[in-house]
């Protein structure tokens, strides 16, 4: 086989066929996928059906702690799992230029094998479009997936109350930073690993531990600041939470800190927020922090009543500094 | 012949005296007749001689209680009615006219009556009468009756009521009118809230303070933190709770005898401290008599006020100086409510001085400077808001939602332009809330609906949001910051344009999505053309860039010299910190380094060049330690280069490869100092000689926060002026963003105008 995707590798004809058999099938083995089917035939246990779908195009593909196709499987679980579902099958679809490595589609491919086994969740469905050279940045990849809503649990992002707690799994600002110093050649500092994982297992545990839990969040694009904004906005409540409690790596803190960025505004992959009644937030902290993903979760503030909508930071020093929702990037505001 | 006028006089005319002085006038003129409040002003009516009439009328016009001001006075003769008395008629209610006064420092009559023990209100901390006062921070709606203010919950005893009905008496009408008998009281409350049971509540905050303790104290319009300026450790002790470490302290100081004592003062500085406006005032201190650095840090001068209510007088009763500096930590708003002040300064204050008269409006001190006999305003607040602005020209009901940082609001009616007091930092949320909060009071106070809603054109200023959400049909118009800054400059000096607009600051959103802050904008009120402005840098790490100047400097010089410029033998880039490699990569790679036009950022770099500070702990520290190093007498200047195009850009190289020779010959700091401020007054000056000879403009406005520096001001003036300019700088606004909202407001005005008349028969 060649070790560069040509155009007719999504042509449908022999190349095509030698793809889905040398490379997706091995990796993605399921007796679903194995009929090659034009759809998957799903049995799913009784419930609502959870359904959704994101793409992914982060550049670079590789990078410090996981990789395009790690991102893409855990993307749509947490998406899933956050909202109370148990995830239970993806699509996948490959758009890639033309000339792209096959040794890397491998390793991307084996990778979002490997995060879907530690997710529980078949692949069962693709697609593979080849397209020509400039036209694509190396290779974007969609999923979408299926998973079945828990019974018993109301989440919704209307739910916050005044009195409940905030929690925050862990530390924040280790994706975007791992990406931005992997596609900016960054080198002069300690390496920082993205935290993307599929985290449907610690939200289990969660909901197991504290099943009056209101909401839970990814905050992914924009980070924490601009989730708690969004459930701020949507439960017409204010939100208080702590710089002093809020986790940040050094080496994340530090970056921002040379760079001028915000940790709360930047991305994550692998962390959740959680609006918990006051009653269940110890519990629902144990829970997380006995989960591997979750080792360094608190409770970053709590919700409040008046000035609907708004985030504020109260700062080390007793000062409450307004988080807002960005328009745009953030530039500085000083004159 | 007996005749009859129909009066109705308008401006501040209410809760100042002014029917008093009306009856008392018409009685000694012989007049009958009435005169009653109304919303939409005092009306008069009486009736005797023609003559008599006339001497009233002028009286009215050109005499009047100290406090009010009449701006208007219509007129209208009617067939005599037989009136035998003169006589004062109830307020009515209905549409308003008319102004609320600003709170007024203790008058000297009221100050007698404190220090008087036969007066019945010796120590009384709250006297008061018409002629003084709280007035704005305690009126909670209009018309300013005492029922309106936070003094309804004091009931008059049968001595101040009578007082209070007298019109032959200087406290009749005095809404906030009160006695030791029936009025507010002081007490004391230590860091955990209880209250301290005292005899002499002054002896005790006396004792605290000479013992060098922190003292929160409730006045005007907010709490003071105070301490003994003449006890250092107190100082100190008062900088490290409130975690504000380099910004200069405000002190008060017991009287103009004591202020001659510490500082330089001229006669107009002499009358701005004890006007009743009581403002800061920026002072030279003296050379020869010292206060403890620490009040002031590497600062020429020295905030001072004077006492102005009774109960500073009391205060101040044994002290020479005392810090008062705002109820807050860091760049929070003061305090102002007593729950809110005992959770936020328990921390700070050993010992809290209170007192039950509430405080409806958070307003913050003013501060002034004298400038060649100038006053030149810094934050226009206490003393001088709620008070109007006057437009040389009529505009309707606009709402202008100011800038960011030094937040003031503008709205606006006829040709009244009433610029809120001292908001603050949105970014705080009690500020935001004081803001949102504020805008529906000065709404309702003067009878306001906003057709028009102006915003600058920043994203994410929490003002721009909030004009994005007002909600019903208005019309939402952006304004570029540097034209906001421009108009609010020609509206102070009731001029129009064309002007050609230096408008230098920190940064402000540009309109190709820079930030802008080195400007010459050719503009009227309704257009801007930008003909020239300081050549781009990047900002590596955004508002990083502003707490570390040395960013900047790093920045420039990078931009002078590329790779070159780490070979440069001055101590600067010897002791460049450890991140100047990925801040550099950040500016070759453009990550967050947005491109600036700034003029401060320039202020910024040149301090933390010539080894002036390469951090700040306050906004614009850098710049105003720059300026107060200068050598005074210096004439130098650097080279720059104009170099044109659709816009001519100012470039600064020639500048710092200048500066960097001044460096490396060890020539002395203040003289660099001094050699840069000449080189942007130079700037200033070749610029607009290239726009005049282009555009045949020859007026120009010199406004943004880079005005408050002095040097320069004075410098670009005498430059300008000496070249046959004519100048318009700043006096009833600051010049900084504290300004801005004025500008605002008359730009959107005619920015609608114009489209208005574009499209036919709307408004
Ligand atoms: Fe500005
Ligand atoms: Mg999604
Ligand atoms: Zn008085
Ligand atoms: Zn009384």
């Amino acid at each position: 086989m060649e070790d560069k995707i040509l155009l007719a590798h999504g042509s449908g004809g022999k190349l095509y066929r030698r793809l889905v058999n040398e490379v997706f099938l091995p990796a993605f083995q399921n007796p679903v996928l194995a009929k090659l089917e034009d759809q998957a035939n799903l049995t799913v246990p009784k419930g609502n059906i959870a359904f959704t779908t994101d793409s992914y195009v982060v550049n670079p593909l590789f990078f410090p702690g996981g990789d395009i196709g790690k991102l893409a499987v855990c993307g749509t679980v947490n998406d899933l799992a956050v909202g109370g579902a148990k995830p239970l099958y993806l699509s996948v679809g490959f758009i890639i230029e033309e000339g792209f490595s096959l040794s890397s589609l491998r390793d991307i491919v084996n990778s979002m094998k490997k995060a879907a086994e530690e997710a529980g969740v078949e692949i069962v469905t693709g697609d593979t479009k080849v397209v020509e050279k400039g036209l694509a940045d190396g290779l974007y990849i969609n999923t979408a997936g299926i998973g079945v809503t828990r019974e018993g649990i109301n989440l919704s992002s209307t739910n916050a109350q005044p009195g409940d707690l905030i929690l925050l799994s862990g530390t924040i600002g280790d994706h975007g930073i791992a990406v931005m110093a992997a596609r900016e050649g960054l080198t002069v500092m300690s390496p920082v690993l993205s935290d993307v994982a599929p985290l449907n297992g610690m939200i289990s545990d969660l909901i197991d531990a504290a099943p009056g839990v209101r909401v839970m969040r990814d905050p992914t694009r924009g980070g924490v600041a601009t989730t708690l904004n969004e459930l701020a906005a949507a439960s017409r409540v204010s939100m208080k939470i702590y710089e002093t409690e809020i986790p940040v790596r050094e080496e994340v803190a530090s970056v921002c800190e040379i760079f001028g960025f915000d940790p709360l505004y930047v991305a994550n992959e692998g962390k959740i927020l959680a609006v918990v009644p006051k009653d269940q937030a110890d519990d629902a902290l144990r829970a997380l922090r006995q989960h591997r993903y979750g080792r360094n979760a608190a409770i970053i503030g709590e919700v409040t009543a008046g000035n609907p909508g708004k985030v504020y930071l109260e700062t080390a020093i007793g000062g409450s500094r307004v988080i807002d929702m960005m328009a745009g990037e953030q530039l500085p505001r000083i004159c | 012949m007996s005749k009859r006028a129909a009066l109705r006089v308008s401006g501040i005319v209410q809760g100042v005296g002014f029917r008093p002085f009306v009856y008392n006038l018409a009685v000694k003129l012989e007049l009958n007749g009435w005169v009653k409040n109304t919303a939409r002003g005092v009306f008069i009516e009486i009736e005797g001689e023609p003559e008599k009439i006339n001497e009233f009328i002028f009286c009215l016009q050109n005499g009047g209680p100290p406090l009010a001001r009449v701006e208007k006075i219509d007129i209208s003769y009617l067939p005599p009615a037989g009136y035998e008395t003169f006589e004062i008629q109830e307020s009515s209610g209905g549409e308003t006219s008319t102004l609320v006064s600003p709170d007024v420092g203790t008058c000297d009559d009221c100050r007698a009556e404190l220090f008087d023990p036969s007066d019945r209100r010796y120590r009384y901390p709250f006297i008061n009468c018409t002629n003084c006062g709280p007035r704005f921070t305690i009126v909670e709606k209009i018309p300013y009756d005492r029922k309106n203010t936070t003094m309804k919950e004091f009931t008059l005893c049968p001595e101040c009521a009578a007082e209070y009905h007298d019109p032959s008496n200087r406290r009749f009408h005095a809404q906030p009118n009160a006695c030791p008998v029936c009025g507010p009281k002081v007490y004391l409350k230590n860091a955990r809230g209880e209250l301290i049971e005292v005899k002499d509540v002054w002896q005790r905050v006396k004792e605290e303070l000479k013992n060098g303790k922190i003292v929160a104290v409730k006045g005007l319009g907010g709490y003071h933190l105070c301490c003994d300026a003449l006890n250092n450790e107190a100082v100190s002790a008062l900088r490290s709770r409130k975690a504000r470490w380099e910004k200069p302290f405000a002190v008060m100081m017991r009287n103009i005898e004591t202020v001659r004592r510490f500082c330089e003062l001229e006669p107009v500085e002499c009358e701005l401290l004890e006007s009743p406006r009581r403002p800061i005032v920026l002072l030279k201190k003296r050379n020869d008599v010292v206060l403890p650095e620490e009040i002031a840090p590497r600062n020429r001068r020295l905030g001072v006020m004077l006492p102005y209510t009774p109960l500073h007088y009391l205060l101040m009763e044994e002290f020479q100086v005392l810090v008062m500096t705002s109820g807050n930590i860091s760049d929070e708003p003061i305090a102002y409510r007593d729950e809110d002040a005992l959770e936020r300064l328990k921390g700070i204050a050993d010992l809290f001085l209170m007192h039950d008269r509430k405080i409806y409006r958070r307003c913050d001190d003013s501060v002034a400077l004298v400038n060649q006999g100038k006053e030149v305003l810094i934050r226009r607040s206490r003393g001088y808001a709620p008070e109007p602005i006057k437009l040389h020209l009529h505009v309707p009901h606009i709402l202008a939602c100011g800038a960011e940082q030094k937040n003031t609001f503008c709205l606006t009616k006829g040709d009244n332009a009433f610029i809120s007091h001292h908001i603050g930092d949105l970014k705080n949320l009690p500020t935001l809330v004081s803001f949102e909060e504020g805008i529906n009071h000065f709404k309702e106070l003067f009878d306001i609906s906003p057709e028009i809603v102006a915003y600058d054109l920043h994203p994410e200023y929490l003002s721009t949001k909030y004009a994005h959400d007002y909600p019903g049909n208005v019309t939402k118009i952006g304004v570029q910051h540097h034209h906001a800054h421009v108009a609010s400059c020609l509206a102070d000096n009731r001029e129009n344009g064309p002007v050609i607009g230096v408008s230098f600051d920190g940064t402000g959103y540009g309109t190709d999505g820079c930030l802008w802050g080195g400007e010459f904008l050719l503009c009227d009120y309704e257009n801007f053309q930008r003909v020239a402005h300081f050549a781009y840098v990047p900002m590596p790490s955004g508002s990083k860039a502003i707490e570390e100047p040395w960013r900047m400097a790093a920045s420039y010089l990078f931009a002078t010299y590329g790779s070159e410029m780490d070979k440069l033998d001055i101590s600067f880039v010897r002791a460049l910190p450890g991140v100047w490699p990925a801040l550099k990569q950040a500016i070759l790679q453009n990550i967050n380094a947005p491109l600036t036009s700034s003029c401060g950022r320039l202020f910024d770099a040149v301090a933390a060049l010539i080894g002036i500070r390469n951090t700040v702990t306050y906004e614009g520290q850098a710049a105003v330690e720059l300026e107060q190093a200068i050598t005074p007498g210096e004439t130098v200047t650097y080279p720059f280069e104009i170099r044109s195009g659709s816009q001519w850009q100012i470039d600064w190289k020639p500048l710092f490869r200048s500066l960097v020779e001044d460096i490396k010959e060890g020539t002395e700091t203040g003289r660099m100092a001094a050699r840069f401020h000449n080189t942007v007054a130079r700037i200033i000056l070749e610029t607009c000689l290239s726009i005049r000879k282009e555009y045949h403009v020859d007026k120009v406005a010199l406004t943004g926060g880079v005005f408050q520096n002095i040097y320069l001001l004075n410098l670009a003036v005498q430059l300008l002026t000496e070249h046959g300019f004519r100048v318009l700088t700043h006096s009833r606004v600051p010049p900084n963003d504290g300004g801005l909202s004025l500008g605002q407001a008359l730009i959107a005005y005619h920015k609608v105008l114009k489209t208005g008349k574009e499209n036919g028969p709307c408004v």
